[in-house]
């Protein structure tokens, strides 16, 4: 090798061979790529890239800064540690968000959401925002006897329009789209004027509110509708200020006459006071309670969900315990982990030997007794455990044979399912073919030679077995394990079915949440925990055995 | 167990075969005695009986065994008959059955048939016990099937036995939930959408899979552990996650395929459970294909690109037929992972996608009949006659080409 | 490695099957399809009797395809809704899973008289359904109730057969296994109800902490004997095997196993908790598909088509004018009035489900009902 420092050694068409070598390399490890490309493209767009939109509900909260933009950023404030509720200022921006809000139905999603938090929200959502309209009115009938013209909606446009109001504008309508979800793009046919923005804050921001809704979602003509309740609230809040008050003296574009007219007669408009409206509404508003709720689950991202998911809460103190008769998902975690490992257990000590006896039995015998095995598998699922309902139930056939055998009291008939007794024999059944499929595989592989040899060594039958076929065939259990306990984990119609109360499994609570509670954010946050736990395992396995000796039969 | 015994002793009568076989029939006395709640009457009877019964069957050692065996159980439903009319009858044939058998396995010495002559009697016995564990086993896979089997024939609409099917009295039969199921749209679409979901996914997991596989056997590949775990997540994500998960993936999809390519709304359905059902059928092949490729011999396809094979060739006519049995089992998983899966369909698919689990879940949620039960008994026979056919073609092709069986 | 290839046959002559039958994929019928959620089983066949088959008959070239999802109809609606992908046209949800529609604003909001049909004699849709117009989404079909079954043969001897929903509780009396349903609703109104509590303060007393323990603490003296059921399925199979003695279960659930099974079952009306089902249209549907499910609706909401639907299971029509209409049982040819939960004999003593309450109070009191159950 010493002359090589002199001259690199060369491959068949004059490179240097380390080149040559590592081109070749790089071709291999390319070609490799290529042939995994297609179907890694193709699991990570049609399942990772879902799954881990999925999951990321658990964390996302977007929904409560969506739907009270102003009213979050107002709330940031108040400390909750005096005992009053928020002052004024945060009523008022919620007023204007939730009347937004109910337009677009969004409120009592906030509302069913920060119910998972603290009970009895929903229903504050859903009665104010019943009386939204309400509050709005006391101001608006006023305002239409001061001058009628007031009534017209084309009069509103007139007097809110101008130019160079597209920054207002296009910030109000980001605040829809994030509202609502939607791009809310389009041409609204109105611009605020900047002047009247500038005099009529309140009035003008929730008029430019309305004729986005109007047009993108009504597709109504703005000019033609009469604007919502809350406009006339917005002008009332207006004409609280002095500054308002000096502006209208001073001005004298459109409607200028009939906010002059509202100046006058300001004290026809019953008085301005959004907190007690919001009190008379539902008294839950004046509570800390729930204010300081909204404060905690206010950020976008919340770690909320997944402290629910371990049997803690998010309270304005910080992390705490639920209380104790709330607990039940740490202890389902460790009921479907021991069950799970239960069931792998049997599995084993049931599939061990057949596998052996498959393995060992000449192919014809073994074939035959294989479609035994794999009968079961193709048999569905649901049917399988439906038979083992009638078959384990107190009134069930292994119940009525060991009653009519003498052996069990018809009044003390077994109790084998709707517990988890049930979820274990059932579920055994239907995942050992996963186990035996693997075991005979690898079995297969063992020289049965080997047994022979260690015999005639003078090794007992127990020793051949158990220091020589043992440790070969441990790969095949490891696969079957491995695969038995991953899929038991995840199952959640058979426990449903037989396990009753004391034999469900997370996944059971998980689909409850799915389809039944709709608390989705909850139901990705214990989907996350057990997918981690899963895969956790499936590293250790991984390190331990090695995924490459997983076999399923063949 | 490939060491058999050329020439097999017959044991002992009256040293073993008429204690052994007494012992036998003292457990079926003592059983049936229970039913009577006289056990112990029934244990002395079953010892009586059962060494009566070896005796008299050394006589007749002439006559072939099965004829021993079934007059046997012929003789014992008779008794049956007398004490427990047609149930009688069933009980005491099953019965005599076990007792003819267990009489001449034991009283002919074929009980030593499978071990080696130099076993101890300990050796034997493990022996034969650990066939009765096996003979367990299986008995306890196929047990479920039985009664399913057994009420897809109820005249009644419950999952339940009712007294005229156990007195075996016609009318408590009938075989209207088999008219249900073959007679009705409601089950034959999703037979019709399941049989055409499960191939065609089973299709796109295996090749893509496959190749895969491939790729991933190879030497140097970076990142292979990473790559690894995102193949095989299909199976371990739970599968209500799943669903949610790619439900919302795939609407958008499936209307971005109706409103660009102008596909119709049914095809597009099929299309989103069939792509959800490939990927969970993925992890399936991408195991077992791998690990067929672990033992392949890579020197092979070395040889065959030296002899000048392209590695289109190579791949088609060296390596696919060596991992074929390993493609085919990955892509028996995917088919059944598809053809009984039920959450995934439930969110992805819409009612024109209905699969046959989907109906069976809605039957057994809103309306239990045993027309399900007739449904799998269905699918479970033909499972049996074609897995049959298959077994007694192999053999005859086998002996055609002059193989030995085995 | 044989074994692979037998095992692989199945596979095989499915994909023949499949070639086959693929052809039969490709055609499109979408332009008067209907898609139509509902229950399935029994109460899927008296839609299909009374109102889908003589619609389609007077209107060619339609066609309705059923999708049996109402289970899960608030969950997929959500989804879809997000999705942006709404394949549903009309939907069958019970009163409250339409509130939650509606107020999610995943459900059209509609004007019932404008596009319910009136009475016979004139009267308003709005007004002859009445009270039963829970939300402004929800488009009345049936009141239904929970209520609870038992075995005659099982009753022990000398005893009257159970009358009261506390025999539910009496173990005493009544032994034997009870089948209540795998939620806290309805069953902890009844805990409380037969713990003392007068009926007109269940609710204030279910708001509260002590209420709901009050209400698990009676629960916790049956427990041992409970089954949980979550399928309206299990309690009829459950009865029929004899497996329970008692159990909830909807009344026209309880009907089909009494009087169309004739299974040894009698059923009590007390305290049975009335519901309301009834059909919603999925918001922002386009022109063309709302025009075709408003046409269906209005056909399959009117008096007489309600009035039919009763002849095939015993759930009440929601409009008051098909009340009188009522008639025999199409194949038994037995009266159905006396079969109704709104049959004055049957609603002597009843609870209507609270829908307000149980939207604000369900999560919390769910988490320890589950919690309980666990323990």
């Amino acid at each position: 090798m010493s002359d090589t420092t002199q001259e690199p050694m060369l491959a068949a068409d004059g490179r240097p061979l380390k080149q040559s070598l590592a081109r070749a390399l790089r071709r291999q490890k390319l070609r490799a790529l290529m042939l995994i490309a297609p179907l890694l493209i193709f699991v990570m767009v049609t399942f990772i890239i879902p799954i881990l939109s999925m999951l990321f509900r658990s964390v996302e909260n977007e929904i409560v800064s969506n739907t009270l933009p102003h009213t979050v950023v107002a709330l940031q404030e108040w400390d909750s540690s005096t005992g009053e509720a928020p002052d004024e200022n945060v009523f008022r921006h919620l007023y204007f968000d939730l009347f937004k809000a109910s337009e677009a139905k969004e409120h009592t999603k906030l509302g069913t959401r920060l119910n998972y938090e603290r009970t009895g929200l929903s229903s504050v959502f859903r009665t104010t925002g019943r009386r939204l309209d309400d509050m709005g009115s006391d101001f608006q009938d006023p305002l239409e006897d001061i001058n009628e013209n007031f009534k017209e909606g084309a009069f509103w446009y007139e007097m809110l329009s101008g130019e160079g109001g597209e920054e207002l504008l296009e910030s109000r309508r980001a605040l829809w789209a994030r509202l609502t979800g939607e791009s809310m793009a389009g041409d609204i046919g109105f611009t605020p004027s900047p002047q009247m923005a500038d005099m009529l804050p309140w009035a003008t921001r929730a008029y430019t509110d309305f004729a986005i809704w109007t047009v993108i979602d009504d597709q109504d003509v703005v000019a033609e509708e009469d604007p919502w309740e809350a406009v006339y609230a917005g002008l009332a809040q207006d004409l609280q200020s002095e500054q308002t008050q000096t502006e209208i003296a001073a001005y004298d574009g459109p409607g200028a006459q009939a906010l002059k007219d509202a100046v006058a007669n300001l004290d026809q408009l019953p008085e301005v006071n959004f907190k007690a409206a919001f009190i008379d509404a539902k008294e839950d508003w004046g509570t800390t309670d729930l204010w300081s709720t909204m404060q905690v689950f206010s950020s976008n991202y919340t770690t909320g969900y997944f402290l629910n998911a371990v049997d803690l809460e998010l309270t304005p103190e910080g992390v705490q315990a639920k209380p104790e008769n709330q607990q039940i998902y740490m202890q389902l975690f460790m009921r479907t982990l021991w069950m799970a490992l239960v069931i792998t257990g049997a599995c084993i000590l049931l599939g061990y030997p057949v596998a052996w006896l498959l393995a060992n039995l000449p192919m014809r015998t073994a074939n035959t007794l294989m479609i035994l095995v794999l009968l079961p598998f193709w048999t569905s699922l649901l049917v399988r455990t439906s038979a083992w309902k009638v078959l384990l139930q107190q009134q069930g056939v292994i119940n009525d044979i060991l009653v009519w055998l003498g052996f069990v009291g018809d009044a003390n008939r077994l109790i084998l399912m709707n517990n988890a007794t049930g979820t274990i024999i059932a579920m055994t059944h239907i995942l050992l073919p996963f186990m035996i499929l693997p075991l005979y595989s690898v079995m297969k592989t063992i020289p049965p030679s080997y047994l022979r040899a260690a015999k005639s060594l003078g090794a007992t039958n127990w020793t051949a077995f158990w220091r020589v076929y043992f440790p070969q065939s441990v790969p095949g259990i490891g696969a079957g394990s491995i695969l038995v306990f991953i899929l038991a984990i995840g199952y959640y119609i058979t426990p449903e079915i037989v396990g009753g109360t004391s034999g469900i499994f997370i996944s059971n609570r998980i689909a409850y949440h799915i389809s039944s509670s709709l608390n989705w954010g909850l139901a990705a946050a214990l989907g996350t925990i057990l997918l981690v736990v899963v895969l956790v395992l499936y590293w250790a396995y991984d390190k331990i055995v090695g995924i490459d000796n997983v076999k399923l039969g063949g | 167990m490939s060491v058999l015994n050329p020439s097999i002793k017959r044991p002992n009568l009256f040293k073993f075969t008429v204690p052994m076989v007494a012992a036998f029939g003292a457990i079926f006395g003592f059983i049936t005695g229970n039913i009577y709640h006289q056990p112990l009457i029934g244990l002395f009877a079953g010892v009586i009986v059962g060494a009566l019964l070896a005796m008299g069957l050394d006589r007749l050692a002439a006559l072939p065994r099965w004829q021993k065996i079934w007059g046997t159980s012929a003789a014992f439903a008779v008794v049956g008959a007398i004490f427990g009319g047609v149930g009688g009858i069933v009980g005491g044939a099953v019965v005599g059955l076990s007792m003819g058998w267990f009489t001449t396995w034991i009283g002919s010495g074929r009980y030593r048939a499978g071990v080696p002559s130099y076993y101890t009697p300990g050796q034997v016995l493990w022996h034969n016990s650990f066939l009765f564990i096996c003979a367990f086993v299986f008995f306890f896979l196929i047990a479920p099937l039985l009664p399913v089997a057994w009420l897809s024939f109820n005249a009644e609409d419950f999952f339940t036995f009712t007294p005229e099917m156990l007195s075996f009295k016609a009318e408590g039969y009938s075989l209207k939930h088999y008219y249900d199921f073959l007679g009705s749209d409601e089950w034959m679409v999703p037979l019709k959408n399941s049989l055409i979901i499960a191939p065609i996914a089973t299709l796109i997991s295996v090749s893509l899979g496959t190749l895969a596989a491939i790729g991933l056997s190879q030497s140097h590949v970076p990142g292979r552990q990473a790559i690894m775990a995102v193949l095989i997540s299909p199976m371990i994500v739970p599968l209500i996650i799943s669903a949610t998960g790619m439900f919302f993936f795939y609407a958008p999809l499936g209307n971005w395929l109706q409103a660009n390519l102008g596909l119709n709304q049914a095809f597009v359905g099929y299309v989103k459970v069939i792509l959800a059902h490939a990927v969970l059928g993925i992890p399936f092949v991408i195991i077992t294909v791998t690990a067929t490729l672990v033992g392949f011999d890579r020197s092979l396809t070395r040889a065959a690109a030296n002899m000048g094979a392209d590695p289109v060739t190579t791949f088609f006519r060296i390596q696919m037929p060596l991992i074929l049995p390993g493609v085919i089992s990955g892509g028996l998983f995917a088919f059944i992972t598809s053809f009984d899966e039920v959450v995934v369909v439930l969110f992805v698919g819409s009612a024109r996608q209905q699969t046959l689990p989907w109906q069976m879940f809605t039957g057994l949620r809103e309306q239990i009949s045993p027309t399900i039960l007739a449904a799998a008994t269905i699918l479970v026979t033909v499972s049996i006659l074609l897995l049959t056919t298959v077994e007694l073609l192999r053999r005859r092709s086998e002996r055609l080409r002059g193989m030995s069986p085995g | 490695m044989k074994l692979v290839t037998k095992l692989m046959t199945p596979l095989a002559a499915a994909t023949a099957i499949a070639a086959l039958s693929g052809a039969a994929v490709a055609d499109d019928h979408m332009s008067s399809d209907m898609t139509i959620v509902s229950w399935g089983g029994a109460y899927q066949d008296s839609q299909i009797k009374a109102y889908a088959d003589p619609y389609l008959e007077m209107n060619d070239g339609v066609s309705i395809t059923w999708d049996e999802s109402s289970a899960e109809a608030v969950a997929k609606m959500r989804a879809m809704n997000e999705a942006g992908n709404v394949t549903w046209d009309l939907v069958d949800v019970t009163a409250a899973s339409a509130m939650r529609l509606c107020d999610e604003g995943l459900a059209m909001e509609v004007d019932h008289d404008e596009i319910l049909a009136a009475a016979p004699d004139g009267t308003s849709a709005s007004d002859d359904f009445g009270d039963l117009i829970v939300s402004d989404c929800f488009i009345p079909q049936i009141v239904y109730s929970t209520t609870v079954g038992y075995r005659t043969d099982l009753v022990p001897e000398g005893t009257p057969e159970p009358s009261n929903i506390c025999d539910l509780f009496d173990l005493a009396t009544y032994p034997g296994k009870r089948s209540l349903e795998k939620r806290p609703i309805n069953t902890m109104e009844w805990a409380l109800l037969c713990d003392g509590v007068a009926k007109e303060d269940v609710y204030d007393v279910l708001a509260t902490e002590e209420g709901q323990e009050q209400a698990l603490a009676k629960l916790d003296t049956i427990r041992d004997e409970v089954i949980w059921w979550s399928a309206g399925a299990d309690t009829p199979q459950l009865l029929a095997d004899g497996e329970v003695f008692m159990g909830s279960t909807y009344n026209g659930r309880l009907f089909s196993a009494i009087v169309e099974q004739d299974q040894p079952i009698g059923m009590l009306w007390d305290a049975q908790v009335f519901d309301l089902d009834g059909w919603v249209i999925p918001a922002d549907l386009p022109e063309e598909r709302l025009a075709r499910v408003k046409d269906f609706v209005k056909f399959a909401t009117d008096t007489q088509r309600l009035a039919d639907q009763a002849k095939y299971i015993s759930y009440g029509p929601a409009r008051e004018s098909s009340a009188p209409l009522v008639g025999k049982h199409a194949e038994l040819g037995i009266e159905m009035a006396p079969h109704m939960p709104t049959d004055p004999n049957n609603a002597q003593n009843t609870f209507l489900y609270n829908y307000e309450f149980w939207a604000d109070y369900r999560d919390d009191i769910d988490a320890k009902f589950q919690a309980w159950l666990a323990q």
